[in-house]
């Protein structure tokens, strides 16, 4: 591990722009689902690499906290590892691959396939928080459409999939309705974890770093997945399980092994897959 | 048996080494300085400055070099650095028309008080490949000393000579005091912005999209029709008021570069026609950057000015939030990320639907062979 | 059409507008406008471009906020409504549920990218529906009502004519049941015959459904169909008004008599 740097403040933000960003997670936990505007800091690495997750970790992680780091379900994919580092020299916290022995667990792309107890804090790298980006572009217009719960035309995407397809085809970053009231991105985590978030004991905080925006869903909150009362949600589902762990619960990887094309499937969640092995060895 | 690829840190620090190699080069050559950058580089210096919002040439050659040249590379590092300084305070208000000139030029006239002062400038070059300097010869035809001006007359800005005529639109209005801008990198911009944080916006945005920008707006998409009213390029003093003064301390200068474009208005139900403003300011000598700012700034008034807001230059959302090369760059660049989850998404459902597809073409093709 | 009148005038007015303007520049707009609108009545707006015709509509349906004026609606909903002072949610509301509005150019009305069952099922779902087959079939009884065969539900609008394109935007706009529709130029760009189905269909479904409509049109052979009243603007002014067989067969102010007479040069 590297040394802890000298010359910056503990976990690199100054007090007072992590104050800045406390409030505005105060803010967003209080009115759940919604995205609040915040100062955004530029931080040494660049936007869409997690600068959002990282300015909401600084500014909650505390000296004794054990901090993990994920990127598409790994500890130890290049991203997660930087980030893990970063917070290792600047705050020289300890850290964690498991997520059990977790405080704070920051993420891209996956919610951790142990269940969350509460008193974790799972903070979520957001590229795009606004789910209603694609439909319409103009911040100005979204902030009405959510203040009116103008929801129709998100609708309106679904209903082209199931007249299409039969069935709704957003297969990640598929939008959620929380506490009944707003519509939230769940930053792009495959709809497989959708689930995970309905009532999750955890805190889930949200950080959009260039897009500057803050949102959170308190411990135990409804979060629902978009879809009609005649073609309910569901999740993505393998007729394969985990390659290495036989695990059939997980999301799964696929790992081309040759060049005739060969594949296998491992889980995504390396600290879920290595637990179970280690629980089958130990029970063999 | 599959293991999974382990080792991301041990990666991580064997690109690092091999990147501080590439940009060391052949280390038969002598090894580049921070001080040949900021002398023999200037402009570039001078872009990194702009877009990394921080008045250090010093500090903007340094990330030159350690960026291995990459000016985008190198405003983020300067960015980074900036995040961190703290604020010790804010200036006084820039006076520019007491600028000490070294370069000032007007398109719209061509006698002014104070008059035209070329300065130094690639703009009447033939582009010919000098192999002189090929040949490292430059000291050969070092410059002659250009023979030295009488001191300079006061320049008054070449708008306000308009304006004493009410040709033009006030820069403020009667009795109208100074605003104090918000400050963008400490709080978020909201739309619609108002004009202090869309300057400040410009002035820290890529100075190739903005130059596209204005470009654009020239040639039809956007209603310019703009004139350079005025160019100048020259040192400006810094003054702060240091809280346990109480008055204004001269703290230092700065070299600036101010475009004013004068640009027609048609007039409005309450104005009469008239000529409008575009304002453009950039740290250093940069020219191109300072006019990009003020074409842009003034396209992105339409609606303030009650005209159609038809085209992309002059929507201040789509401007403002593609400025910054930091956010563009990290955005394009986070492509080189895993995305390994939502692609095993996106396989799953697009096999899903050719599988569909497949069965529901299969039970056509039955029913039909059934008829 | 004069016990119509009658009729009109013992019921609260739809839309009463008041000293209305609106400039760009001067004489680049529209002002003085004074007009009510009833329940169930078709008001034409008629003049050649430039009169200020589509200003005035924009300004009518909360669009384009006037420079001075008023526009008071009758709602379902909420009552009596300023439209320029109530709440911007309230403007909103109204459009997706008792207003419909018609565009000239069907694409700026329409969604193209998406079929036209979720066209005319969005208004639907903009007011909480969330049951995937009623919707469906309340987008497929729209269809036949707009003479479009309902098995081209999941076609994309930029695979219809631009006649049916017309008639699916007038079906998205009428999914919800509004009492209220603003058209500009709903038959601009249309071949003749097509322009005389899509009156025809017009004229059914307003009748059949007591829709009020405002309809600007520089057509007058449009405005002789379908409207009750008409108003002539010149110059960003009414330069007369009155029901339509009299403004028609009768103009008086010199303009009228000068559009009237070039349509019959026509």
């Amino acid at each position: 591990m590297s040394e802890v740097a000298t010359g910056y403040n503990f976990a690199y933000l100054d007090e007072q722009s992590k104050r800045m960003i406390r409030r505005a997670l105060l803010k967003a936990v209080a009115i759940p689902g919604f995205q609040v505007p915040f100062g955004g800091r530029e931080m040494p690495l660049p936007h869409g690499w997690g600068t959002g997750g990282m300015q909401v970790t600084a500014s909650v992680i505390g000296q004794q906290d054990t901090l993990k780091v994920i990127d598409q379900g790994a500890d130890d994919t290049t991203n997660a590892v930087s980030i893990r580092r970063f917070f290792a020299r600047t705050a020289g916290v300890a850290t964690t691959e498991e997520t059990a022995a977790a405080d704070l667990i920051q993420t891209r792309h996956r919610i951790p396939e142990t269940p969350l107890r509460n008193g974790q804090i799972l903070i979520y790298q957001v590229p795009t928080p606004e789910p209603l980006r694609f439909i319409e572009p103009r911040d100005s217009e979204t902030i009405k459409m959510h203040a009116l719960r103008e929801y129709g035309a998100m609708q309106v995407k679904l209903y082209e999939d199931v007249a299409r397809f039969g069935h709704i085809a957003t297969s990640y970053d598929y939008p959620v309705m929380v506490n009944r009231r707003y519509m939230m991105s769940p930053s792009p985590i495959p709809k497989f974890d959708n689930p995970k978030m309905d009532r999750m004991p955890a805190l889930q905080l949200f950080g959009a770093g260039f897009e500057k925006r803050i949102y959170a869903v308190p411990p135990y909150t409804q979060v629902t997945s978009l879809d009609f009362d005649d073609h309910p949600f569901e999740v993505q589902s393998w007729e394969e399980s985990c390659a290495i762990c036989a695990a059939q619960d997980s999301f799964l990887d696929e790992v081309i092994t040759d060049d005739a094309g060969s594949r296998m499937f491992v889980c995504s969640d390396t600290d879920y897959c290595r637990q179970r092995v280690a629980q089958q060895e130990a029970n063999p | 048996m599959y293991v999974a690829v382990k080792g991301g840190e041990q990666a991580i620090d064997n690109a690092h080494a091999l990147m501080r190699k590439q940009r060391r080069g052949d280390t038969k050559l002598a090894e580049l300085t921070v001080a040949q950058i900021q002398a023999q580089l200037p402009l570039a210096v001078d872009r990194v400055m702009n877009e990394g919002s921080v008045y250090d040439p010093e500090l903007a050659a340094l990330a030159l070099k350690q960026a291995s040249g990459d000016a985008v590379e190198a405003i983020f590092l300067l960015r980074a650095y900036r995040t961190t300084l703290p604020r010790f305070g804010y200036s006084e208000a820039l006076d520019t028309e007491a600028m000490q000139i070294e370069r000032r030029i007007s398109g719209t006239f061509k006698e002014l008080p104070g008059g035209q002062i070329l300065g130094a400038t690639y703009d009447y070059t033939h582009r010919l490949l000098d192999f002189a300097l090929l040949a490292e010869g430059e000291a050969a035809q070092a410059a002659r000393e250009p023979a030295s001006s009488e001191p300079l007359e006061p320049c008054p800005r070449v708008l306000e000579l308009l304006n004493q005529e009410g040709l033009i639109e006030r820069s403020r209005n009667e009795g109208e005091q100074d605003q104090t801008p918000r400050d963008l990198t400490r709080e978020p911009v909201t739309y619609p912005a108002e004009r202090t944080v869309r300057l400040q916006n410009l002035v820290r945005g890529d100075e190739g999209f903005l130059l596209a920008l204005s470009y654009a707006s020239m040639r039809g998409y956007g209603d310019s029709h703009p004139f350079a009213g005025e160019l100048r390029t020259g040192r400006v003093s810094v003054a702060l008021v240091p809280e346990e003064l109480g008055f204004a301390v001269e703290i230092g200068d700065m070299l600036l570069t101010e475009c004013e474009m004068v640009n027609q208005f048609h007039g409005s139900a309450t104005e009469p026609p008239q000529f409008t403003r575009g304002y453009g300011v950039a740290l250093g000598r940069s020219e191109r950057k300072a006019m990009s700012v003020a074409l842009v700034e003034r396209a992105l008034r339409a609606d303030e000015l009650g005209e159609m807001v038809a085209y992309p230059t002059q929507d201040q959302e789509f401007v403002l939030s593609h400025t910054d090369c930091v956010s563009a760059n990290g955005f394009v660049s986070h492509l080189k990320l895993p995305h390994y989850v939502d692609f095993q998404s996106e396989l799953e459902m697009i096999r899903r639907l050719r599988r569909e597809q497949q069965t529901s073409t299969q039970q056509t093709d039955a029913e039909q062979n059934d008829v | 059409m004069s016990a119509q009148t009658a009729q009109w005038q013992d019921v609260a007015p739809l839309l009463q507008v008041r000293e209305l303007s609106k400039f760009y520049a001067p004489g680049k707009g529209c002002g003085d406008i004074d007009f009510d609108l009833y329940p169930g009545e078709v008001l034409g707006i008629v003049g050649e471009s430039g009169s200020g015709k589509s200003t005035l509509l924009n300004v009518l349906s909360a669009r384009l906020a006037p420079d001075a004026g008023q526009v008071i609606y009758q709602s379902e909903q909420f009552g009596e409504l300023d439209l320029y002072a109530c709440d911007e949610a309230q403007r909103r509301v109204l459009m997706r549920s008792e207003w419909g509005i018609v565009h000239q150019h069907a694409r700026d009305g329409l969604r193209m990218n998406v079929s036209a069952g979720a066209n005319i099922g969005e208004r639907l779902m903009a007011v909480g529906e969330r049951h995937y087959g009623n919707i469906r079939e309340r987008a497929q009884a729209w269809l036949e009502a707009v003479e479009i065969d309902s098995s081209r539900i999941d076609d994309r609008p930029s695979q219809f004519s631009g006649g049916m394109q017309q008639r699916l935007q007038i079906a998205r706009n009428l999914v919800t049941h509004p009492q209220l529709i603003f058209m500009d130029e709903p038959t601009g760009g249309l071949d003749v015959s097509v322009q005389a189905k899509l009156l025809d269909m017009l004229r059914g479904l307003v009748a059949e459904l007591g829709l009020s409509v405002i309809i600007v049109t520089h057509d007058l052979a449009v405005a002789r169909l379908l409207a009750h009243r008409l108003m002539v603007m010149r110059r960003g002014q009414v330069v007369e008004s009155g029901l339509t067989d009299q403004v028609l067969d009768d103009p008086q102010h010199p303009y009228t008599q000068l559009l009237v007479s070039s349509i019959l040069q026509n």
